[in-house]
């Protein structure tokens, strides 16, 4: 099985990406801009619903139980899809998801060996790295969320899971527009931009047969589908074309249609600050004489499974993609998504994407957080994300531990050190009298510089005042011998 | 910072030293947020996962004495005002566990209020993280400067004298950046503005 996510396995570790995303200006600004304004109209809309709280209990209680019963809600659901005239189809890991896709459209194309297909709502398909699959194989495919086309047309990486083009300004959208659909004349005004955009796009959803969807929701009981979005192409992704596959992780069933009250009330707030949003289709099966006539729905593990025995890292999969936790995340603030390097950004995709693949190719990604709980806060489904992050740290740790350069490892000594004078005051107090003695070549005016190892880290860009001659162990004994010692 | 760093076997003596040491104490004074956030949220795991019960029985009995040092004065002893005096404008970061982990409210701010002379000043964007973060400062150190530089400037904007916090990891990393880009804005911890008698010592940095 080979379980890829993204580009993840080529990516470099987060500091090196990180300090290349610092170095961009227009970058940060963009990042920062965007992720003030959908805090703060999230904030508006979460501050008018006082039953909130509860909501978030009951989305992560409804999400907990599915996870908890994962066999009976899939099957539940492959059932009452199929009896309504879909055609559900399992994928252990991304080339079964893109062989699947790829025999579909061939399937549904036999008279043209190099078809397009049009795309909508389909981060899961980053994972897999389906465009990259099918244009291997002669067909092409045509991104139509807004954002996810300024992304292909830019031969661009996503950088946030629900904002894909966040880190874009409008004068860098008009710049690849101007290019890619032939238009020197385009202004930046959002309206050209859109009409651009759209008489680009309307072109494409009227002559493509096959298109490939994501899904927010499906849901047991009925075997519906459900995709919320704001731009309405994805209704037209999912009512125009012949053919329709769509693609979902297996953690996006949910029992009932009832839960979407749930749902549908905390996504929209959390992920774009809006009460609703504007488009919400839902489908069941096929309807003869009414949109695809032909359904497929791929239902994609490729490492989730793995997340199930374990009841903190099953949290990780509640995850409805909102995005609350990166614009929540200083972090992310400072970086944008692409330095995570996964699509799956900021505190989420630092939990998702190194569980995902076993921590092989991310092992730097839990550490990209301060644990400053930012995220947790804002989670509609409540996933304790820094403690997830702690237990992943603790698993790369012991891997660590258990190779002899691992324990040979300037950390994992200084750790052991640490740990060993915590526990002996006396050696304690004897490593604090040499630390003060050895000091001084580091010390100037009082401030510790170049020190050397992981403090030059430290040093390297900050001040680091000088232990003091007394420390507060022996002030305190002193004090305990009486006032005249004050 | 071993539990957080990832290093979970190696915090567990630790625990069992402090449960020895304040087994007896009536109530444990913590003077940072953060120590006590690790306390509540992770003692009684670490102790579950020890397999031994009476251990875990004492971590659980210590756990409700221990208190951050605000939490103690405004929560359990009620007091808001210690009689201090500190004739300097203030601005106070609110941690980020004290904030979302400890829920300490606006107890901080209660107790400063109370001090004779001070000028509060409200920090903007207070509740964004510092980028300390523990070995976060030093494995990311790049993410972690770039916060501390927004740090740096929402507190340079309140022409603050003074900068406090209930956590000296946080102001560590505060006072790093502020000091080596020549600012006079010092940082204290709350405890040492609230052990201020009298401004003109305070101020020769002598309290």
């Amino acid at each position: 099985m080979s379980i890829v996510v993204g580009k993840t396995s080529a990516a470099p570790a987060f500091p090196i990406a990180a300090k290349k995303a610092l170095a961009n200006d227009q970058l940060r600004r963009n990042v920062a801009h965007a992720t003030n304004v959908i805090r703060t109209k999230r904030a508006i809309r979460v501050e008018e619903m006082p039953d909130w709280e509860q909501l978030r209990d009951a989305g992560s209680a409804v999400k907990q139980h599915t996870l908890a019963h994962l066999d009976h809600y899939l099957t539940e659901f492959e059932r009452n899809c199929t009896r309504a005239g879909g055609t559900v189809h399992w994928a252990r890991d991304a080339d079964e998801a893109n062989r699947i896709a790829i025999a579909l459209i061939r399937e549904h194309s036999s008279d043209n060996p190099n078809p397009d297909v049009i795309k909508v709502k389909t981060m899961t398909s980053d994972e897999v790295q389906m465009n990259h699959a099918l244009e291997a194989v002669g067909i092409t495919p045509i991104e139509t969320d807004l954002a996810d086309m300024i992304v292909q047309l830019g031969n661009d990486e996503p950088s946030h899971i629900v904002v894909p083009a966040l880190h874009r300004n409008r004068f860098e959208i008009r710049d690849i527009f101007r290019d890619k659909m032939s238009k020197p004349e385009l202004t930046e005004n959002p309206e050209d931009l859109t009409a651009a955009a759209r008489s680009y796009l309307r072109e494409r959803f009227l002559r493509t047969k096959i298109a490939i969807s994501g899904a927010n929701f499906a849901i047991a009981e009925t075997g519906t589908v459900c995709v919320v979005e704001s731009e309405g192409n994805g209704r037209m992704c999912v009512t125009l074309p012949e053919v329709l596959i769509t693609l979902i992780g297996i953690e996006k069933v949910i029992p009932t249609f009832n839960d979407l009250e749930v749902f549908l009330q905390i996504l929209p707030r959390s992920a774009t600050g809006e009460r609703m949003n504007p488009y919400n289709s839902l489908w069941t099966g096929v309807t003869p004489g009414d949109g695809p006539q032909a359904f497929h729905i791929i239902l994609l593990d490729n490492g989730r499974t793995k997340l199930l025995h374990d009841e903190l890292e099953r949290e990780t999969l509640q995850c409805i993609r909102c995005g609350a936790c990166l614009n929540a995340c200083p972090v992310y603030r400072e970086t944008g998504g692409q330095a995570y390097g996964s699509i799956y950004a900021g505190p989420i995709g630092a939990i998702l994407s190194p569980q995902l693949q076993n921590l092989e190719h991310s092992r730097s990604l839990p550490y990209a957080s301060t644990l400053c709980g930012a995220c947790y806060e804002v989670c509609p489904v409540k996933i304790n994300i820094p403690e997830v992050l702690i237990h992943l740290r603790g698993q790369i740790v012991r891997e660590d531990q258990a190779t002899f350069t691992g324990k040979l490892a300037v950390e994992n000594v200084a750790m052991q050190v640490a740990a060993h004078l915590f526990q002996h005051p006396k050696r304690y107090e004897a490593a604090m009298r040499a630390a003060r003695l050895g000091q001084g070549i580091f010390e100037k005016n009082g401030q510790l510089q170049n020190l050397p190892g992981m403090a030059g880290a430290w040093t390297k860009s900050r001040d680091l005042r000088a232990i003091p001659k007394q420390s507060f162990r022996d002030w305190w004994k002193q004090r305990e011998k009486g006032p005249q010692a004050k | 910072m071993h539990y957080n760093t990832g290093y979970h076997r190696e915090a567990v003596p630790l625990v069992r030293r402090f449960v020895e040491i304040f087994r007896d104490a009536e109530a444990v004074c913590v003077p940072s947020a953060s120590c006590v956030a690790m306390m509540r949220e992770h003692y009684v795991m670490m102790a579950e996962a020890e397999n031994d019960p009476p251990f875990l029985a004492e971590v659980r009995s210590l756990l409700p004495r221990v208190f951050e040092f605000s939490e103690l004065l405004v929560n359990r002893l009620r007091t808001t005002d210690v009689g201090a005096t500190f004739a300097h404008s203030v601005t106070y970061h609110p941690s980020c566990h004290s904030l979302r982990m400890l829920h300490v409210g606006d107890a901080p701010i209660q107790l400063l209020n109370q001090v004779r002379g001070l000028d509060l000043r409200e920090l903007p964007r207070k509740e964004q993280c510092c980028g300390f973060g523990g070995t976060f400062a030093v494995k990311n150190p790049d993410v972690s400067l770039a916060m501390l530089g927004e740090k740096e400037a929402c507190v340079l904007e309140t022409n603050a004298e003074v900068v406090t916090a209930l956590d000296n990891s946080c102001l560590m990393q505060i006072y790093g950046g502020l000091h080596r880009a020549g600012s006079a804005v010092r940082t204290m911890h709350i405890a040492e503005i609230l052990a201020s008698e009298n401004s003109a010592s305070s101020a020769a940095g002598a309290a």
